[in-house]
């Protein structure tokens, strides 16, 4: 662990010595390609945290990059402004843009952002071309460039020292962010429904996520118009965004160094591209670059879509998974009722579908420390009533109290608050995540940490409370071991116990189980049902959907049957099995 | 605003509508059917437009080898898939597809280019070499994704637009080009003059709709694309190949790019990258009509593309500028009426 340490502390020192050595060691030949590429990677990570990590995508960066530019250079040039003081209003400006189109779209689903950003990017182009003031296609000259004080450098080396600087610094952030509760919130953002029902809020995040990257885009237009000292239409384009994403994509959307790799890649092809082909047929080579580009982006995505990186992680050190410590302080508990004290009511409870009634009229009562059943054959509405407890779906008629509370068509995320946590029938982890991180995706709500804290590091003390929870539940249902494996690895029984350690690790007051024998072998549903033997004499108040009747009978308190959307029965196991109606339902009636 | 103006931009803008709620078909047809936002729609409408440009001057237009080239890759990738799976069952359909059609389709192209055939004859020509484009592309590239994410999908789709748009540089050459009018003149109907490709433009787009109507409503494969586009996995347990709904979706796409293609040649000067703005704007019309309805979608893109007549006259250096901010308030309304965001994986 030490050496370890030692070992990646050594690492960034070297890192940084050749930083600040490169500039005095390379020709401006070779300093030009790595500054263009430092600002280009800029912009891939911004994509990379969009579309690897949140599921999203923007065909419009390069705007970013030219609201960032602009606002520098008319600052500068018009009104004879310090670049340093204009640099947090070229942020301002393009965070504000992004905050905008991204409210606009993200509530809809996500392909409508694509468009939009597409269509953004091809009419902010056409305003920095049209726009009084900024130039027209010619552009803005003159732009100063940035000097250090008290160095004696020229511009190739002053920007590579700014742009190495800025790349480590974003870099870090990012990786920062992703290792924390707010990036594990961002990389669950592509199954909205299961981070809503962690209290996630996804809409928000999406957008945070979206002006996070518009930040980093801005940052590599005000460098860039300064190390160009010319700002004009062209390279903001729509090729130009669609350059960023295929940069991005070439390098691997799903680790932060695809960001550094793709550019670099791209820059060396492009290079190649351009000499050999012509001197090859004679013909130009710009119509080829665009063909070969989007072969290889059509080639990797068709594969495993990891882009380069995916093939370089083959010789690479594994990259480190987060361990939770041996011991810290506990998060803050809710408080639980007493034991026997009603704690959800259902009462009347309708919800049709056009003119089918799927649940019709139910009602039921749930105690605290109690393991209540919902059984029923298959169309019975067991289903649909999950949803309408979830708030997954708003109920047509009927009340849903939760501990005084209604929650009746409250929204998913308002109902998980108030201590609700579910396991979905289809399970609902993050593959690619460790068995650690799914699990301490459920503590989201139990910790405050926000996207800048995560950014600085200074939500250690609470991460390691939240990743010690994660283990502990880990622990308690019997996962401990495979913490730091990849929860896709595992076996499908393993996973529904990993989802019903997730719930957990959100402190529930009543735990929703989804059909979770579902698929399982006999052994897998054997161990199933020791855990919620064992998590009910803890005094965990449970509610159990479930198809599998055996599986029903020998678990829970008390049972509630429902046939075609209504309640037939309720009692113990023993009552409700000797239910002429329960019987004619399973087995079918005599006259049928 | 003087009324002769008025009425000449918006029949051009019904025009141009028209053509736009055309592309907006194809491309609705083809996101129910594969979830594919068919951004390169655009390229296959340049191509026809192009390709009718050639025939006209009697020189053999490059899409025969866009043609063979795409056929190439559509064939290898479907072999490689094929003996990946050692899955040969389609296989001798495709080859045919794939080898013997170009090949029949290059040799009456070549023959009847340098004879600078009738209008008719060149645009059936144009129809036989452009439509296939699609399904040739829908085999090479988005078959073997058919499971990727939506997002995958649009990235490839995005991919394939700029490797069609450096082959029509290449094949076609940076000039634009425009066709003589299939009809030329103007006919008389009291308040206005309508020019005859308008009358021709309306009644090909009205016949397409209807055809695809009766194709939709009362053909088996009709009925077959809707319940894939409805439910893919029920579709498949009632034996619709997912594969063959595709295919016959991207057939209908590039059909439809095809025939508007022949139909803007006289219209507008085509470039070989002219193609991704008039996807754009059809894509604004699909999402008028929440990628989901056919009226919607045609009304949308009429909307559009008098908006867009009406912006190029008044502020012509500002048009897309105009038109892609249309896209704003449609955004706004439409969140404000769906409740919940459905994304998929």
């Amino acid at each position: 662990m030490m050496a370890a340490r030692m070992r990646s502390r050594l690492a960034w020192v070297l890192l940084g010595v050749v930083l600040v050595a490169a500039p005095w060691v390379l020709s401006a030949s070779w300093l030009t390609p790595l500054n263009y590429i430092g600002l280009y990677a800029l912009v891939c990570l911004g994509l990379v945290l969009l579309t690897g990590m949140a599921g999203l995508t923007s065909f419009g960066q390069a705007a970013f990059v030219g609201i960032g530019a602009y606002t520098t250079a008319v600052l500068v040039t018009g009104q004879g402004w310090s670049p340093w003081l204009s640099l947090p209003v070229s942020l301002v400006v393009a965070g504000v843009t992004a905050y905008i189109l991204g409210w606009l779209t993200i509530r809809l689903s996500s392909h409508y952002l694509v468009l939009g950003t597409m269509a953004w990017g091809i009419s902010i182009y056409a305003l920095f071309g049209n726009m009084p003031g900024l130039g027209g296609y010619n552009g803005i000259g003159g732009v100063p460039p940035i000097s250090l004080p008290g160095v004696s450098a020229s511009t190739q080396q002053t920007f590579f020292w700014l742009i190495a600087l800025f790349v480590v610094l974003a870099f870090v952030a990012a990786r920062n962010l992703l290792d924390s509760r707010q990036g594990r919130a961002i990389r669950s953002l592509r199954d909205p429904a299961m981070a809503e029902s962690f209290g996630i809020h996804v809409t928000r995040l999406k957008v945070i996520v979206f002006v996070i990257a518009a930040l980093l885009a801005a940052l590599s237009g005000w460098l860039n118009a300064h190390y160009v000292s010319v700002v004009n239409p062209g390279p903001f384009g729509i090729n130009a965004s669609i350059d960023y994403l295929f940069m991005a994509v070439v390098g691997g959307t799903t680790s932060l160094a695809g960001a550094l790799v793709g550019p670099a890649l791209v820059e060396v092809l492009r290079t190649a591209v351009r000499d050999l082909v012509p001197s090859l047929t004679g013909m130009a080579g710009g119509s080829f670059e665009i063909i070969v580009f989007g072969t290889i982006v059509i080639l990797l995505l068709q594969g495993s879509g990891g882009g380069v990186m995916a093939v370089l992680r083959r010789w690479l050190p594994k990259p480190r998974v987060p361990r939770a410590p041996v011991s810290a302080e506990a998060l803050p508990r809710r408080e639980q009722p007493p034991r026997g004290q009603a704690l959800l009511r259902v009462a009347g409870l309708t919800r049709r579908f056009g003119g089918l009634v799927a649940v019709d009229d139910v009602g039921f009562e749930l105690m605290a420390g109690e393991l209540l059943g919902v059984i029923g054959p298959n169309g019975a509405g067991k289903s649909t009533l999950f949803n309408l407890l979830t708030g997954v779906l708003a109920p047509t008629a009927g009340r849903v109290e939760f501990a005084g509370r209604s929650i009746g068509g409250a929204s998913a995320r308002h109902i998980a608050g108030l201590g609700v946590a579910r396991t979905f029938q289809h399970v609902r982890l993050r593959p690619e995540m460790t068995v650690l991180e799914n699990a301490a995706l459920g503590a989201y709500q139990r910790s405050r940490a926000g996207i800048l804290r995560s950014m600085l590091r200074l939500d250690r003390d609470e991460e390691a409370r939240s990743l010690f929870e994660a283990r502990r539940q880990l622990e308690r249902v019997g996962l401990g071991e495979a913490a730091s494996l990849p929860a896709g690895s595992l076996p499908l029984g393993q996973q529904r116990i990993l989802e019903i350690a997730r719930a957990l690790a959100s402190d529930p007051v009543l735990l929703l189980l989804d059909e979770p024998a579902a698929g399982l072998r006999y052994q897998e549903k054997q161990a199933l049902a020791r855990l919620l033997r064992q998590l009910r004499g803890e005094g965990v108040s449970m509610l159990l959907v479930e198809h599998d009747m055996d599986f029903v009978m020998n678990l829970v308190d008390r049972l509630v049957v429902l046939q075609y959307g209504q309640k037939i029965a309720s009692g113990t196991a023993r009552e409700v099995q000797a239910d002429p109606r329960v019987i004619e339902a399973y087995l079918g009636g005599i006259d049928d | 605003m003087n009324a002769t103006i008025a009425a000449l931009l918006l029949q051009d803008g019904l025009t141009n509508g028209l053509l736009y709620a055309l592309i907006a078909l194809s491309i609705l047809i083809v996101f129910l059917v594969t979830r594919v936002f068919w951004i390169p729609a655009g390229e296959m409408v340049v191509f026809g437009a192009l390709s009718m440009g050639f025939l006209n001057t009697g020189v053999l237009p490059g899409t025969v080898w866009l043609l063979a080239i795409l056929a190439g890759v559509a064939l290898l990738s479907y072999s490689w898939s094929c003996w990946r799976l050692r899955e040969w069952g389609h296989w001798w359909g495709v080859l045919a597809f794939c080898v013997l059609y170009p090949l029949a389709v290059g040799w009456l192209t070549a023959w009847a280019a340098p004879l600078r055939p009738d209008p008719i004859w060149r645009a059936l020509l144009t129809l036989l070499l452009v439509a296939p484009l699609a399904p040739l592309a829908y085999l090479a590239v988005f078959r073997p994704i058919a499971g990727a994410t939506i997002l995958t999908k649009l990235i490839v789709a995005v991919a394939l637009h700029m490797v069609l748009i450096g082959l029509g540089l290449l094949l076609f050459g940076a000039e634009g080009l425009r066709s003589p009018a299939l009809i030329s003149g103007r006919i008389d109907i009291g308040f206005t003059r309508i020019s005859w490709q308008l009358v021709l433009v309306l009644i090909a787009s009205v016949v397409l709709m209807l055809a695809l109507w009766i194709f939709f409503e009362r053909t088996l494969w009709g009925k077959a694309l809707r319940a894939t586009a409805m439910n893919r996995l029920g579709a498949r347990l009632v034996a619709v190949r997912p594969e063959a709904s595709g295919l016959l979706a991207f057939g209908i796409a590039g059909f439809i790019g095809a025939l508007t293609g022949v139909l803007i040649a006289p219209i507008s000067t085509m470039y070989y990258d002219g193609g991704f703005l008039i996807a754009l704007k059809a894509f604004i019309g699909v999402v008028c009509a929440a990628m989901v309805s056919f009226p919607a979608a045609v009304a949308g893109a009429l909307l559009v593309g008098v908006l867009d007549a009406f912006a190029a006259f008044y502020a012509s250096s500002l048009r897309d500028v105009i038109v892609f901010a249309a896209l704003i308030p449609i955004l706004i309304w439409r969140s404000l009426t769906s409740r919940h965001s459905e994304d998929e994986e």
